[in-house]
């Protein structure tokens, strides 16, 4: 406890600091009082205990060899990403067909692009995914104008895995949209049927999901009806992700005044326009920070298909990491697996960011 | 009449309803009669007396005992015990790395709070299941053998075989300590909480641990039950002695508690944010230093800010836990995957699975809410 009296105290000794020089204010943050300097060195001491790990991966790294062998020895093994990148960015996707799944990412960049800019927003730009969807699946699957059949088992890669964000999310989107209607509205067996839906798949971790799709589903449909590995995987993937922006959405919802159902009761306007041209547009504004949080959280899950079999980015580095020619390079198929997903996160959080702050900006002035 | 009840809202909205509701019953018969003759085409025994059978499988580890002669069911209960303790564990140092992690960001230490932000973006951007397999890859390709185990702390050895730490050892007798211990917490909390009503629970909280350790220690002495710390030592090919950490369970504690240490330190940074400057400012005009002000005024008021979105981060780390299957770690979902494959009875196994995951998710919730009313503004 201070032994000082109380008014020293009450002196405002932080404004007297406005007068040093940046340098100086930088030396008093830094060792201006016991604790200052005691996190200094902690701070010193992390980066210092971070240093073998650079030496690893950059100082000694191979970047180009001649043979496996040479990777015995010292640093990472960035070579051995270069050697297997076909692969693990495609899979077993045909060599000679590769260049359709490389137009199935840009696409999806592409519409993420124009997504992500609000002057988009509105019903072409459903069309538009629409179109570019049905354009991925065509690319990829083949066997129609003159591109060769590639059957799902083949697919694998970076494709898989951001169609399987793109298309979990898409078809999960009407459903949010649905169930948080219902939860909100005044009707009390689909409000509870909703809430039970909501609750249930939110109580339950997406592995046990994946396993339901995987393993119960095909008991739970006709015998006749086959759907493959990855139409199971994005079913349980869809189901997961209605739930958790359907409690998204209704934070929206809940946002809206009520002022403007009750106008547009007044009007005589029908309950699907009215939902249609006043609830949604106003309410899925006030989530688009959450929402794209969903977002990041549904391309992260997608990682999750490897525990079922189905052939991601991150299965495909991982059964290239057990090539044993190549000297144990996991670490190193992992940590490029994890920059490319830090890629497409950080992107999307800090374009969001920067939508945000345009709003807020709008809004001040 | 009938035009009038045509026309009535009402009526309308519940025709609506019986409808959803008649769809949803025949969807679910459908379900249960593609499920029924899917299964006796595959020749897949059904319900739970299989639970009762000798499992017949290994488990690589357990906290509670476990051999392979036990039954279906005790492999469950082995499992559902894994996944609490990976659980319990790992919340307490997301919890705990949380918090430090939030002071640091807001501190005015410039290299520090760099560090702390420059973590979050980190841990948070990438799947939790590639850093898992990440730090299971480093568990089991880098670390070195046994012999040559790095030591990067007096008496912690790292090696492929897994973590070798010093731990606790108790001599004969530790079953009734412990017992006793355990009979001193739930007195304390009872006794304190009749004596102590107007302290704050926050406040009555680290007194309750204290109390209690030091009972348990005296208790210890009392009882002559000799209780050291024992440091493992190099025996031939392997550590022996100490606390042993399998690389599956060091693997997955690490990236665990990693991950969801970034998460809470947002938490915990947001609701400490959230309390008004007005705060700040009383404070430093009664004269308190920033740390009394930080921990005696704003986390105090932060925390009713930080109990809901805490529990959803509890609840979503107790259903990642499910993700040491990747590395195998028998949790709850790898000791059901197996025993899926041993009986092929996978809709029973995935349903105890779904059950399990349902109760915690409610108990927490519910315990949550308690916690909750108990820290929050008492309005009149």
């Amino acid at each position: 406890m201070a032994k000082t009296h109380a008014t020293s105290k009450i002196r405002p000794h932080h404004l007297q600091q406005q007068r040093l020089s940046p340098f100086a204010r930088l030396l008093q943050l830094m060792f201006g009082d016991w604790l200052s300097i005691l996190l200094t060195l902690v701070s010193i001491g992390i980066v210092i205990a971070l240093i073998p790990a650079f030496q690893w991966a950059v100082l000694d790294a191979h970047w180009q060899v001649a043979s496996p062998a040479e990777c015995r020895e010292g640093g990472a093994c960035w070579a051995f990403i270069s050697a297997k990148l076909q692969f693990i960015l495609f899979g077993l996707y045909p060599p000679e067909e590769q260049w359709r799944a490389m137009i199935v990412i840009g696409l999806i960049l592409v519409l993420v692009l124009a997504t992500l800019s609000p002057r988009m927003w509105g019903g072409r730009l459903l069309v538009l995914w629409a179109l570019g969807i049905g354009a991925m699946l065509v690319l990829m699957n083949g066997g129609i104008l003159g591109l060769a059949y590639v059957p799902t088992s083949k697919w694998g890669g970076l494709p898989v895995t951001l169609l399987l964000a793109v298309l979990s999310l898409g078809l999960a989107f009407p459903f949010a949209i649905v169930l948080a209607l219902g939860r909100r509205g005044s009707l009390p067996v689909i409000r509870n049927v909703s809430i039970f839906i909501i609750e249930i798949v939110r109580g339950l971790p997406l592995v046990g999901l994946l396993f339901v799709a995987a393993i119960l589903l095909p008991l739970f449909l006709p015998p006749d009806w086959t759907i493959d590995k990855l139409g199971r995987t994005l079913a349980a993937l869809t189901v997961f992700a209605a739930a958790y922006l359907a409690e998204v959405i209704r934070g929206g919802l809940q946002g809206l005044p009520s002022g403007q159902i009750e106008a547009s009761q007044a009007l005589g306007i029908p309950y699907w326009k009215m939902v249609w041209h006043i609830v949604l547009p106003q309410a899925i504004q006030k989530v688009i920070p959450p929402l794209t949080n969903t977002a990041i959280v549904m391309v992260k899950n997608t990682a999750l298909v490897l525990i079922v079999g189905v052939f991601d980015m991150l299965s495909a580095a991982r059964s290239a990491a057990t090539d044993p020619a190549w000297p144990g390079p996991s670490t190193e198929a992992y940590l490029f697996v994890a920059g490319i997903y830090f890629v497409i996160c950080y992107g999307i959080a800090a374009y969001s960011r920067h939508l945000e702050a345009g709003i807020n900006a709008r809004n001040h002035s | 009449m009938l035009q009038s009840l045509w026309y009535s809202d009402r009526f309308r909205s519940w025709i609506m309803q019986i409808a959803l509701l008649g769809a949803l019953l025949g969807l679910l018969y459908w379900i249960a009669g593609n499920t029924i003759t899917n299964l006796a085409e595959r020749g897949i025994r059904t319900g739970f007396d299989f639970l009762a059978h000798p499992a017949r499988f290994p488990i690589s580890e357990s906290v509670v005992h476990y051999t392979p002669s036990d039954s279906f069911l005790w492999a469950f209960v082995v499992g559902v015990a894994n996944t609490l303790w990976l659980s319990v564990i790992t919340l307490v140092l997301a919890t705990a790395g949380g918090l430090f992690l939030a002071l640091a960001q807001l501190a005015k230490h410039p290299l520090l709070s760099r560090l702390a932000v420059g973590y979050v973006t980190l841990f948070r951007n990438i799947p939790l299941i590639v850093q898992l397999l990440f730090f299971y890859g480093l568990a089991t390709s880098v670390f070195p053998a046994p012999r040559d185990a790095f030591e990067p702390l007096p008496g912690v050895f790292l090696s492929l075989r897994g973590v070798y730490a010093p731990g606790l050892v108790m001599g004969a007798g530790g079953g009734w300590v412990i017992a006793a211990s355990i009979v001193l917490l739930l007195v304390t909390i009872w006794l304190g909480n009749r004596r102590f009503r107007d302290v704050s629970l926050v406040r009555r909280i680290p007194s309750f641990v204290g109390i209690w350790l030091v009972g348990t220690v005296i208790i210890g002495w009392l009882a002559d039950v000799p209780l050291h710390l024992e440091s493992p030592v190099l025996h031939g090919l392997n550590f022996r002695g100490g606390m042993y950490l399998s690389p599956e369970f060091a693997a997955i504690v690490v990236g665990l508690a990693l991950y969801t240490t970034a998460f809470t330190g947002e938490i915990i940074r947001g609701g400490i944010e959230a309390v008004g400057k007005g705060q700040w400012e009383g404070g430093r005009a009664l004269g308190l230093w920033d740390r009394q002000i930080m921990f005696r005024i704003i986390l105090p008021q932060a925390l009713r800010i930080i109990v809901p979105p805490m529990t959803s981060q509890y609840l979503s780390t107790v259903k990642n836990t499910t993700l040491a299957v990747a590395v195998g770690y028998p949790e709850l979902g790898l000791v059901v995957n197996t025993v899926i494959n041993q009986t092929g009875q996978a809709l029973e196994s995935i349903m105890v699975m779904l059950g399990v995951f349902l109760t915690v998710s409610l108990t927490v919730s519910l315990f949550m809410n308690w916690f909750n009313a108990r820290i929050a503004l008492v309005e009149r």
